[in-house]
């Protein structure tokens, strides 16, 4: 059959997938009812045509024709399902602690990556203050011992709700962006990552050496204590995220380099999901709950425990049963 | 042919072909998206700006997600294309062809953060003048490609005109050769579309634009025009 009549012949076939596919990219209705059941029909006479087109040589401009309109059947057939609300419960539900402890080699790395150099930092600068200058510059400590002081005069006076929201919103902005940096950066072979958890550490380690050294302790600890428990643990669980991107470009096993890193990046992208949730959490946290001046001590102590227990029975018992992904 | 053609083999059994875009224009389109994204930040930073602290939370907020979640929820509602991408004809698509879906689109945004290391995308411009499809490091890690939304290559018709019989039989490539060029000679000068079909005098038997008429006619006699 010459390239005329195979035209002729199918013509009205295409006319009515194009308008069938625009048809039903718009509203529903009882038109778009009847002709959701005549696509896959339509849809699979345009795989055949072009199969056909090609083997024959005809045109090019006929083949595009015929390519473009397979595309947007098969962009039609194969777009995504709408994510349905119960895989969130799902996950929340035991989902992501047991991805996490599936990761545990990459969680324990990171932790060690995270948490040692922060304690030897911290015990050093404990006993040797001078230390905390490898880190800062001088303005900065000053900033901090006068934000953190007993003695200051802002200390005991209660903050506006306004300056939480602001404060809530620069949390937000911060903390995640971190988050997201240390999980992106894991594509260098996992430096970045490696590279964003020992400063973290460090610095995180420095500060806490250097306020608990100066006598700061209740100003201090019973502030971060609430908040740290999402907070640092999410910063280890963006940390290993990255950690397993890295890895996967080390060390690919069978696969492909690229094969391996979007598996990998698949695995790792939902531990960001629950990293996000973690620093949400935070954020609110600490604008809302560790910034009230007027709760003692004692208590901030006592609910942070409680914080730092829920979040290490979820992450050691949620999701044993069933295995969600 | 030098074409940038990426062929994807669908469930169907027949390949798709789709035309994978450089990094000219994917940088306007981000360049327009970011433009877009000012304008918001302007009118919504004035309006909040009334509002003091509780204001500005809100402010930061609004960065934070139009910073990191624009292109994502773009790209997932707007079945691959951001504000810029669709002005540009551009498209996100995931490696099998199919409309890029969460999670990739959240990993290819997150690891613009990388691409743009150490300046303007300098990371992300060397990923992709290193593989066929240019793909930033936040494509390869979420298998997604950039691709034109349209992806024919534009050839005219060829030109409709009375068909003739070709004085001797010419095999298949032969005759694809002949319609090739009758698709694309509109797209050269004359003097060129000339040149090239003196080369088929002997078959033509013609010099010059009588010669260019001749091949229209023949390619018409091979698509059937009796």
């Amino acid at each position: 059959m010459n390239q005329q009549d195979f035209e002729q012949r199918n013509e009205p076939a295409w006319k009515e997938l194009d308008n069938t596919i625009t048809a039903l990219g718009k509203k529903i209705t009882p038109d778009t009812v009847t002709r959701s059941a005549t696509f896959p029909q339509l849809y699979r006479q345009i795989c055949h045509d072009l199969a056909i087109a090609r083997e024959r040589q005809y045109t090019t401009h006929m083949i595009d024709r015929l390519n473009l309109l397979m595309m947007r059947g098969h962009q039609y057939l194969y777009s995504a399902r709408a994510g349905n609300i119960t895989h969130i419960f799902r996950f929340i539900g035991g989902g992501f602690p047991a991805l996490i402890r599936r990761e545990w080699r990459y969680f324990w790395l990171a932790c060690a990556l995270f948490f040692l150099p922060g304690i030897i930092m911290g015990v050093a600068v404990y006993y040797w203050p001078q230390m905390i200058y490898t880190l800062m510059d001088s303005n900065t400590v000053m900033q901090m011992d006068w934000m953190y002081s007993p003695e200051a005069p802002h200390v005991g006076r209660e903050r506006g709700a306004d300056d939480d929201v602001q404060m809530f919103g620069h949390y937000i902005r911060n903390n995640i962006s971190i988050g997201f940096q240390t999980f992106a950066s894991g594509i260098f072979f996992g430096l970045g990552s490696i590279f964003f958890l020992l400063f973290n550490g460090l610095f995180i380690g420095a500060v806490a050496g250097y306020l608990t050294q100066r006598g700061y302790i209740d100003t201090f600890w019973s502030f971060v204590i609430g908040h740290g428990a999402f907070e640092l643990t999410a910063i280890v669980f963006a940390g290993m995220a990255g950690l397993k991107l890295g890895f996967a470009l080390l060390a690919p096993g069978r696969k492909t380099r690229s094969r391996a890193l979007v598996d990998a990046a698949r695995i790792s992208i939902k531990i960001v999901y629950g990293v996000i949730g973690m620093l949400v959490i935070a954020a609110f946290i600490e604008a809302f709950w560790s910034s009230i001046k007027l709760i003692s001590p004692d208590i901030k102590y006592a609910v942070g425990a409680a914080l730092w227990g829920l979040v290490i029975v979820y992450f050691l018992f949620f999701g044993r049963r069933q295995h969600a992904d | 042919m030098l074409d940038s053609y990426r062929e994807i083999e669908t469930p169907e059994g027949v390949e798709l072909l789709l035309r994978p875009a450089g990094p000219a224009p994917r940088a306007l389109a981000w360049l327009a998206d970011i433009f877009i994204r000012a304008i918001v930040y302007t009118i919504l930073g004035t309006f909040l700006s009334f509002f003091g602290r509780f204001g500005t939370g809100l402010i930061l907020i609004t960065i934070f997600l139009l910073e990191w979640f624009y292109p994502v929820l773009f790209e997932i509602y707007w079945h691959g294309e951001t504000p810029g991408k669709r002005w540009l004809g551009l498209r996100v698509l995931n490696d099998n062809g199919t409309p890029v879906s969460w999670g990739p689109s959240l990993i290819r945004n997150l690891l613009r953060a990388v691409d743009f290391l150490p300046l303007f995308y300098g990371f992300g411009l060397v990923s992709m003048f290193m593989n066929r499809d240019f793909k930033r490091l936040g494509d390869l890690a979420a298998g997604t490609v950039v691709t034109y939304k349209d992806n024919l290559m534009h050839t005219t018709q060829v030109p409709q005109t009375s068909a003739s019989t070709p004085p001797l039989a010419l095999k298949l490539e032969e005759q694809r050769a002949i319609i090739n060029f009758a698709e694309r000679s509109q797209r050269l000068t004359d003097m060129r579309a000339a040149e090239l079909a003196d080369i088929l005098a002997p078959v033509t038997g013609a010099r010059g634009f009588a010669s260019i008429q001749r091949l229209y006619q023949m390619a018409n006699w091979f698509l059937g025009k009796r």
